[in-house]
């Protein structure tokens, strides 16, 4: 019974005799024969961890288990999120959109606004313009948006609804309400690709559908675009635009999210911050466009290329090398020579890592994660000595990023020792780990049950991350977030250290002050 | 704030609420939102327009039948494996969200946490994903020896491509002997998570129910009841179970927190069905009491007042030795939550609660709040049907705004309105709410603490709103230099 002095939750209240006694007694009515058999579960759990399950395991072919890889709405609604006062609509049941604004609500603390117009088996029969007509209008009316973004669900697409259409259908119903407002959209089958894929598609549309045609295209030699890519990281956003201040204040991001994800106390507005619609209407008119994330933007890419002919370039910021090359890019672009206060910013992230290295030297590593979120965090790990065991991307897109991730491993002094896992899931990665195991692993929350099975101690970074808080708020990106990384990285390994050498008369004789 | 203020404020709040829609929505709302109060002679709880179709364009709360089946009723099964038969989203967005606590080896004998899913590609919605399906099924088997059966939880593609899910089940059934079970709870169905409780329901009803291997050789007593509709959030069901048999009853099956498959096949045994959760699982409890003659009753384990009355009332349906065991149960916990009352009463005291949950806590935590002097003043549902309404309106004890599927718009519009102390919704509410300087509980989640059912669960619950409501942080929201002198 709960003592009124020292009242605890069930981390400890079911550690009590009594409820260890109710759940003895529970037992007797669970298992098949009377009880789960503990021999068989602990032989069957050996069996999991040895080379045959994994043969098996990694043969498989129809089921997915533990995905690292979500849907293309997601991604999409990152898109409307980044432009300022634009609302996320989801064509599609609301289901759908109350996943999508917990799972991002859980990841950053924040609220995140979207629409959906609620379709059900009705549209399921008639199609789904009867919600468009009267969800755009609502959804104007309440949330007053600059902006209205609309994305599709897999039930949307399966049944074969036709967005252009149906917005032309609902500016037409609206009685002039919707005169003012933008509506852009773009179909995001959730049963092609993943949420990557959705945001590609998103922007893709967001530019071609604001800006006007190529013949009405007035270059601006001296603009330059930034387009993130699915950035779960708020402070890189931050970052990026740090260094790109540094060269030029003509140089826009495209699809800004940052301040939506990170509002203050005080009082509740549905819209922060944002690329502003002028800024977007004219991305066409830009020199050039970098993409941050190459396999995120595939599809935005060709139209900006091949549709605008305007300047493309990626980079991937990420690391010291990655954050090297988009740096040299904007001097490049800008005719400016590296700011000082760069130099400074690079030298003092070399410092930081001739600091660290032994500890990350050597030491294997299981990466996973969005495909270019690994090109940049391998590359750190292998300009820090480390070795990229494992690097599963579930995600990777069909073309070039195996090439891309092969070259950045082929500057490891430890390449062979490399292997790259695309279109896996992490209940792969387990079999991976049992079999030929790691010393770390680098991932999101759902690494956690890596960790519990495995003990590989799990330093999380990426999306989504639940169970820890604020990492979001830091930058992966530039100099500065490669001193995070760092900071991560090297102080996940010797809190490890010191969790091994801890016990009292055992291991502490390495138990150190100073590391 | 007399009761008549209150009633006005809150009615403003409706005209309010109303006057930001265009007209067709407008109208549609008027008739989901509604005033209440315990002396009204026919109020919203009596006329509130539920279960229907959400308007069109707003930030709804609301989830689908894939959520109420897959989220809800089976992915707790714990022995069983869920798979979400569809593209890859679905199964990854409820991976973990729900709290449905469990013990077991976790990828071995137990699988609650994991997510299964088929991935559907373009080339499955073309081609159909029957035989991906099949073949999903005999790699489970293979890889995971030990599940006690499979259920398959369709996404929207599934029906709409027409895939005969129910016809693979039975072959993979058929071929290996194992339970495979084929559920078709399309998140297009209904108007929210509603219709996949009901759904789920039925698909136990005709699939775990007539399954008798386990009930042959079961030996019964006169105590065997069973908890319906108890997710074991945080641990629920096992507060509330160590009450259960601290008065001698016996606990044969969990419903569906923790539960085994064996569990629910052995339930048809119990003399009585403990319901908790009436929205989600009357559907089951009214079939057992049809197919097997077993009474069923609800019962609220929110709070000690309501916690000693349901006591009373389970053990009226037993004889004398169970009665005075409950009374002993009664007068062993009252000294502790008493004392809980004495210490957390005087600092909670008055204080004014908005709710906006859904299954049965917009009128279940009611009876919790006013034991620690707090006083609930509007309330609602994101999925009920009439019946939760009329339940409703047993549980209010003053006037009360009713909201039946609000939406994010009218719960900020109401909150700005009415400046209640604390609002305890879900997680999409939780920090538009706290932006605002109002402290906040998610009640789904129990915000990660819990359990809130039986005894010992209140002590955590009054713990944690004096945790909300008088932590030092909201002293924090108003910088110094904006107060006033």
């Amino acid at each position: 019974m709960q003592d009124v002095e020292n009242i605890v939750n069930g981390q400890k209240l079911f550690l009590k005799p009594e409820y260890q006694e109710v759940l003895q007694r529970k037992k007797q009515f669970e298992g098949s024969m009377g009880a789960i058999d503990p021999k068989k579960v602990d032989e069957v759990q050996e069996w999991t961890k040895s080379w045959e399950y994994r043969e098996k395991n990694l043969a498989r072919e129809a089921i997915t288990v533990n995905p690292a890889k979500a849907c293309q709405p997601l991604g999409a609604i990152m898109v409307g999120l980044g432009f300022e006062n634009t609302m996320p609509y989801v064509h599609g049941s609301h289901g759908c959109v109350a996943y999508f604004r917990s799972y991002f609500t859980r990841h950053f603390k924040e609220p995140t606004p979207c629409v959906s117009d609620s379709m059900s088996e009705s549209a399921a029969v008639f199609g789904g313009l009867s919600n468009m007509k009267d969800g755009i209008r609502n959804c104007n009316a309440l949330y007053k948006p600059e902006m209205i973004s609309v994305s599709t669900t897999c039930m949307a697409e399966v049944i074969g609804d036709d967005l252009n259409a149906f917005v032309i259908g609902a500016r037409e119903e609206a009685e002039g309400e919707l005169d003012n407002t933008e509506i852009t959209y773009a179909h995001t089958p959730s049963f092609v690709g993943s949420h990557i894929t959705g945001y590609d598609n998103m922007m893709k549309a967001t530019l071609e559908q604001l800006n006007p045609a190529r013949s009405e295209r007035v270059e601006d030699a001296e603009r330059i675009n930034i387009i993130p890519g699915f950035e779960p990281y708020l402070g890189s956003l931050k970052e990026v635009k740090n260094i790109a201040k540094m060269f030029s204040d003509k140089i826009v991001m495209l699809g800004d999210h940052e301040e939506q994800w990170d509002t203050g106390a005080g009082e509740y507005k549905l819209y922060a911050g944002g690329t502003p619609l002028a800024d977007a209407k004219t991305a066409i008119n830009a020199k050039t466009t970098i993409s941050l994330q190459k396999y995120s933007t595939v599809a935005t890419a060709k139209t900006i290329k091949n549709k605008w002919k305007q300047g493309y370039e990626t980079c991937n910021p990420i690391g010291l090398s990655g954050t090297d090359e988009f740096v040299m890019k904007l001097s490049e672009l800008t005719g400016k020579e590296v700011p000082a206060e760069l130099k400074t910013q690079r030298a003092k992230l070399v410092d930081a890592m001739q600091d660290s290295y032994p500890y990350m030297h050597g030491k294997k590593f299981a990466i996973w994660g969005d495909p270019d979120f690994l090109l940049g965090l391998v590359s750190f790990i292998v300009e820090m000595g480390g070795i990229p065991t494992h690097v599963l991307c579930h995600n990777a897109p069909r073309k070039g990023w195996e090439d891309d991730m092969k070259a950045v491993l082929a500057k490891s002094n430890r390449a062979d020792e490399c292997n790259i896992w695309a279109g896996k899931d992490l209940w792969h990665l387990r079999s991976l780990l049992f079999t030929e195991p790691v010393d770390f692993m680098i991932g999101n929350v759902y690494g956690k049950e890596l960790y519990r099975d495995t003990k590989i101690p799990l330093i999380r970074i990426g999306f989504p991350i639940f169970d820890r808080h604020h990492l979001h708020r830091y930058s992966m990106s530039g100099y500065e977030g490669g001193i995070n990384l760092l900071t991560w990285i090297t102080n996940g390994i010797l809190d490890q250290l010191d969790e091994e050498t801890k016990h009292i008369g055992e291991t502490d004789y390495f138990f150190d002050a100073v590391r | 704030m007399g009761p008549e203020t209150l009633e006005s404020l809150q009615k403003q709040a409706i005209d309010e609420v109303l006057a930001g829609y265009p007209a067709k929505a407008a109208k549609n709302r008027a008739k989901h939102l509604g005033v209440d109060s315990p002396e009204g002679v026919k109020g919203a709880c009596d006329k509130t327009r539920s279960n229907k179709q959400t308007v069109p364009g707003v930030m709804s709360q609301r989830g689908c039948a894939y959520a109420g089946s897959k989220g809800v009723v089976w992915g707790p099964i714990k022995d069983m494996i869920h798979i979400s038969h569809g593209p890859i989203g679905c199964g990854q967005y409820s991976r973990g969200g729900r709290r449905n606590y469990y013990i077991g080896t976790t990828g071995v004998d137990t699988f609650v946490t994991m997510n299964f899913s088929t991935d559907f590609n373009e080339k499955d919605i073309v081609f159909g994903g029957d035989k991906k399906l099949k073949k999903a099924l005999e790699e489970i088997d293979e890889l995971f020896p030990l599940n006690n059966g499979i259920s398959i939880q369709s996404e929207c593609p599934i029906g709409l491509i027409g895939d005969d899910i129910q016809a693979v089940a039975k072959v993979h059934k058929k071929e290996t002997g194992h339970q495979t079970i084929a559920v078709s709870c399309e998140g297009f169905r209904g108007v929210s998570q509603s219709l996949g409780h009901h759904i789920a329901n039925d698909m136990i009803r005709d699939h775990v129910m007539p399954d008798t291997s386990f009930r042959k050789d079961f030996e019964g007593t006169d105590y065997d009841v069973a908890i319906i509709g108890d997710y074991n959030i945080g641990g629920d069901a096992w507060s509330t179970r160590i009450i259960l048999e601290e008065m001698g009853l016996r606990v044969i099956a969990q419903w569906s927190g923790d539960a085994t498959y064996k569990e629910l096949a052995i339930a048809p045994k119990a003399k009585l069905n403990l319901l908790h959760c009436y929205r989600s699982m009357n559907y089951i409890s009214r079939h057992m009491e049809q197919e097997f003659g077993i009474p069923w009753m609800e019962y609220n384990f929110f709070g000690p007042s309501k916690t000693t009355e349901s006591i009373r009332k389970i053990a009226s349906f037993f004889d004398e030795s169970i009665q005075k065991k409950a009374e002993e149960v009664i007068a062993k916990y009252t000294a502790m939550t008493d004392a809980v009352i004495a210490k957390y009463r005087p600092l909670l005291e008055g204080k004014k609660v908005m709710l906006y949950v859904g299954g049965l806590r917009p009128r279940h935590v009611i009876g919790a709040y006013e034991d620690l002097g707090m006083e609930v003043i509007g309330t609602g549902y994101e999925f009920a049907h009439g019946d939760d309404y009329k339940r409703t309106k047993e549980d209010i004890s003053r006037s009360t705004l009713i909201y039946d599927d609000a939406n994010e718009y009218e719960l900020e519009e109401f909150v700005k309105k009415l400046r209640p102390d604390l609002v305890a919704a879900g997680v999409k509410e939780k920090y538009v709410f706290q932006k605002m300087g109002l402290p906040f509980r998610q009640m789904h989640s129990w915000d990660y603490s819990g359990p809130y059912h039986g005894y010992d669960a209140f002590a955590i619950f009054a713990r944690d709103m004096d945790l909300a409501m008088n932590s030092p942080v909201w002293d924090h929201t108003t910088a110094p230099w904006d107060k006033e002198a």
